[in-house]
């Protein structure tokens, strides 16, 4: 059985990733699976953009540009995001999402 | 022409000499700061009596009457075409008059006080006060505008508010600067008021300027000022508030409050402030708008007038009933700048109708040489004996001879004996009010003979009297001489001063217009006040030459009269009546409550509520990244829908 998948196979799926990481996002404490989540949200983001490169205006490459972009974005960002995990962990001995908030009133 | 650098510095000298004094006195000039000041001075002197050479005998007269002259004149701020705020220098016959007065009496005072204020705490900062005065006074005089004069009436005013309390650890003489201060402030309101209404009509600060506009009939500037308020021209309000900052600083009555408390001073201090210079500012500045004066219907002179008359008698009745010795000066101060008044009151503009202009100018003159050898003198004697009260005193002529003398010609001088200089300029004010107004005329010859009752009361108690105790016995004494060279020195300056100033012919120099005015001595009419000033002095020998029963009868027989005006007519007690009773109670207790309940009830409100609200919700700033992360998804989540389904 062979599926075309159309534009709406596509955002049906970069959707449920969104909403996917959104959820770990915001139930997981540990600060690596919120950082995997936030891969996936803005993965989901990435499908979004190719697809409707694809469907909507095939003989234009600006969705695929971005996507490239946004991957090397993420991937600085992961770096970052591990460096403070990592001093986090230092001065906290926990990657515990709860166990920083001393930043309030 | 006239050099104005030289000018410029007679004000220029105090002024770097208060920097100096001021700033460095009293870490690096602790004994020399007297030494400094006074030698700056002397440049000053030297320069003013060098520009009055000038003034009266190179440059100053033009076809036969002396000129106006503006030798400088800077553009501090300019508003508009026209309308702007100058610095420069007048010179005409009274601003010169005023600078040699000024600088030659501070002079006398500097070298005074080198002997007088020896060994004080704060020597410097006396001095550099002093110099800070005198800068002030000297730029009153050469101002050539209103508003730089207003400026300068201030510098003054301020200057004698810090020499006032001098003595700043004695609760009195706390109490006196604040009441000089604020008593003058008051006046300077009206003062300022008229400034705004004087230059609003004329279009113009510059005294010349101002003075053609007004006068000049027909102009549009004239035609303005002649619109009315409450009766009376623009112009009349304009002037008649002037006259009340000038009635201010020269203590008339009711606004000379301040005079008498004021001499908790230094006496040198109100020697120079409160005697000579200073508290003559009204009086010169009513001269200096005099065309202005002039010209007001109905005639602002006329209030000036009266005010002076009924300031000079008040002040000489207070005077005979005073003990304290710098008190009785005060108040003869206020009378004699009365007789100023008066003279300018009853005098009128131009020609032989100026003889009172005159008459005040040189009696300003002689007035500042004898009061102030008085008050210094009095200086002499209160440094001597360490008490300000003349019943400490008596029999003093033995041990104070110079002063004795000094003090015996000033008294002739104020009471109007010839040949001392008090008597011409007393007769020509005389003269000039006997052709002008006859009341004041009578008002003036009883006050020329209460004037020299008081005086020679002053003297006799001071130098005769009770049997001289020598010195050392129960008055405590630290010294024996009666004060060194510096402090005797001004002493026999002045009376020479107070000698040879009434043979100066006036007329010829100072006139209400520059031309020139021949005194003319009636011998008939002189010899009223003469003997007037004569039976004074004779009756006050008759009670206080030795010690008697009479003045202690004399003052049982009027007792109630006596007690009035020894309180001085409770004018005090009406002022605190007024501001204690009335005005507290019906505008400061309600100000007070207002301030209290609505102002900062409205504030507090606010502050309240912000701190209240801000209780409520800061619990949403948790600290919790996962919470901050829900706020953000459902604002973003709200903003899609937003832009869904409410954004067409």
């Amino acid at each position: 059985m062979n599926i075309e998948p159309g534009l709406y196979h596509l955002l049906f799926i970069s959707g449920a990733l969104f909403f996917i990481g959104v959820y770990g996002f915001l139930t997981r404490r540990n600060l690596i699976t919120i950082l995997m989540s936030i891969e996936l949200i803005l993965n989901s983001v990435n499908i979004n953009f190719i697809a409707f490169n694809k469907y909507l205006w095939p003989h234009k490459m600006d969705g695929l540009f971005f996507t490239i972009f946004i991957i090397a974005i993420a991937a600085a960002e992961a770096a970052v995001a591990i460096a403070i995990i990592i001093n986090l962990y230092r001065s906290h001995k926990s990657i515990d999402v709860e166990s920083a908030e001393e930043l309030k009133y | 022409m006239p050099n104005a650098t030289l000018i410029a510095l007679i004000p220029l000298l105090p002024l770097a000499g208060f920097l100096l004094l001021g700033l460095f006195g009293r870490k690096y000039f602790k004994k020399s700061s007297g030494i400094i000041g006074t030698i700056l001075l002397l440049a000053s002197t030297v320069l003013a009596l060098y520009t009055a050479y000038e003034y009266f005998f190179v440059y100053g007269k033009v076809a036969g009457s002396y000129q106006e002259i503006i030798a400088f004149n800077y553009t501090w701020l300019e508003f508009s075409k026209g309308v702007s705020i100058d610095m420069g220098i007048l010179l005409d016959p009274i601003s010169v008059m005023m600078l040699v007065v000024v600088t030659f009496v501070s002079l006398m005072v500097h070298i005074y006080s080198l002997g007088y204020m020896k060994g004080e705490e704060r020597f410097p900062t006396y001095y550099s006060f002093l110099a800070l005065f005198t800068f002030s006074m000297l730029g009153l005089v050469i101002s050539s505008n209103l508003f730089q004069i207003y400026i300068f009436w201030e510098l003054v005013g301020v200057s004698s508010f810090l020499l006032i309390g001098y003595y700043y650890n004695k609760p009195s003489a706390v109490a006196a600067c604040k009441k000089a201060f604020i008593v003058t402030r008051f006046a300077d309101l009206g003062f300022l008021i008229g400034i705004l209404i004087l230059s609003y009509s004329s279009g113009t600060l510059d005294f010349n300027t101002m003075i053609d506009t007004l006068t000049s009939s027909g102009s549009t500037q004239a035609k303005a000022a002649a619109s009315t308020f409450l009766g009376a021209s623009a112009l009349t309000w304009g002037a008649a508030l002037v006259f009340i900052g000038g009635a201010g600083k020269s203590a008339m009555f009711p606004l000379h409050i301040w005079l008498p408390d004021a001499m908790e001073g230094p006496t040198p201090v109100s020697a120079l402030i409160h005697a000579a210079t200073m508290v003559v500012a009204g009086v010169f500045l009513v001269a200096r708008l005099f065309p202005v004066f002039s010209i007001t219907t109905p005639g602002v002179l006329e209030i000036v007038g009266w005010v002076g008359a009924v300031s000079a008698i008040i002040a000489a009745i207070i005077a005979c009933t005073q003990t304290d010795i710098k008190r009785v000066l005060a108040y003869s101060t206020m009378s004699q700048i009365g007789f100023m008044m008066f003279a300018l009151g009853v005098s009128g503009y131009g020609g032989e109708a100026g003889l009172g202009y005159t008459a005040s100018m040189f009696h300003l003159f002689t007035h500042a040489m004898f009061k102030a050898l008085l008050f210094l003198g009095a200086g002499a004697v209160i440094h001597y004996v360490h008490s300000n009260d003349m019943r400490d005193m008596g029999g003093l002529r033995k041990f104070m001879p110079i002063t004795h003398i000094t003090f015996l010609i000033a008294c002739l001088a104020i009471a109007g004996i010839p040949p001392f200089a008090g008597f011409f300029s007393k007769e020509e004010i005389l003269l000039a009010a006997y052709h002008n107004n006859t009341a004041i005329y009578y008002i003036a010859l009883f006050t020329s003979g209460l004037t020299a009752f008081y005086m020679f009361r002053l003297y006799f108690s001071i130098f005769w009297n009770k049997t001289p105790s020598p010195p050392g016995e129960g008055r405590g004494e630290a010294h024996h001489s009666e004060g060194g060279f510096s402090m005797m020195m001004p002493l026999i300056v002045l009376a020479i001063g107070a000698i040879a100033a009434g043979f100066i012919p006036f007329g010829h120099f100072v006139t209400s217009d520059g031309t020139r005015l021949e005194s003319h001595f009636d011998l008939q009419f002189s010899i009223l006040p003469v003997a007037l000033g004569l039976a004074g002095i004779f009756l006050a020998m008759w009670l206080y030459l030795k010690q008697n029963e009479r003045p202690g009868k004399l003052t049982a027989s009027v007792y109630g009269f006596y007690k009035t005006a020894y309180n001085k007519f409770y004018i005090d007690e009406i002022y605190l009546f007024i501001t204690k009773k009335i005005l507290f109670n019906l505008i400061g207790r309600p100000a007070a409550w207002f301030d209290r309940n609505v102002v900062d009830g409205m504030i507090n409100f606010t502050g309240n509520t912000t701190a209240k609200v801000s209780e409520g919700i800061k619990k949403v700033q948790s600290g919790k990244v996962q919470s901050y992360a829900i706020y953000f998804l459902l604002g973003v989540i709200g903003l899609a829908v937003l832009f869904i389904y409410a954004w067409k």
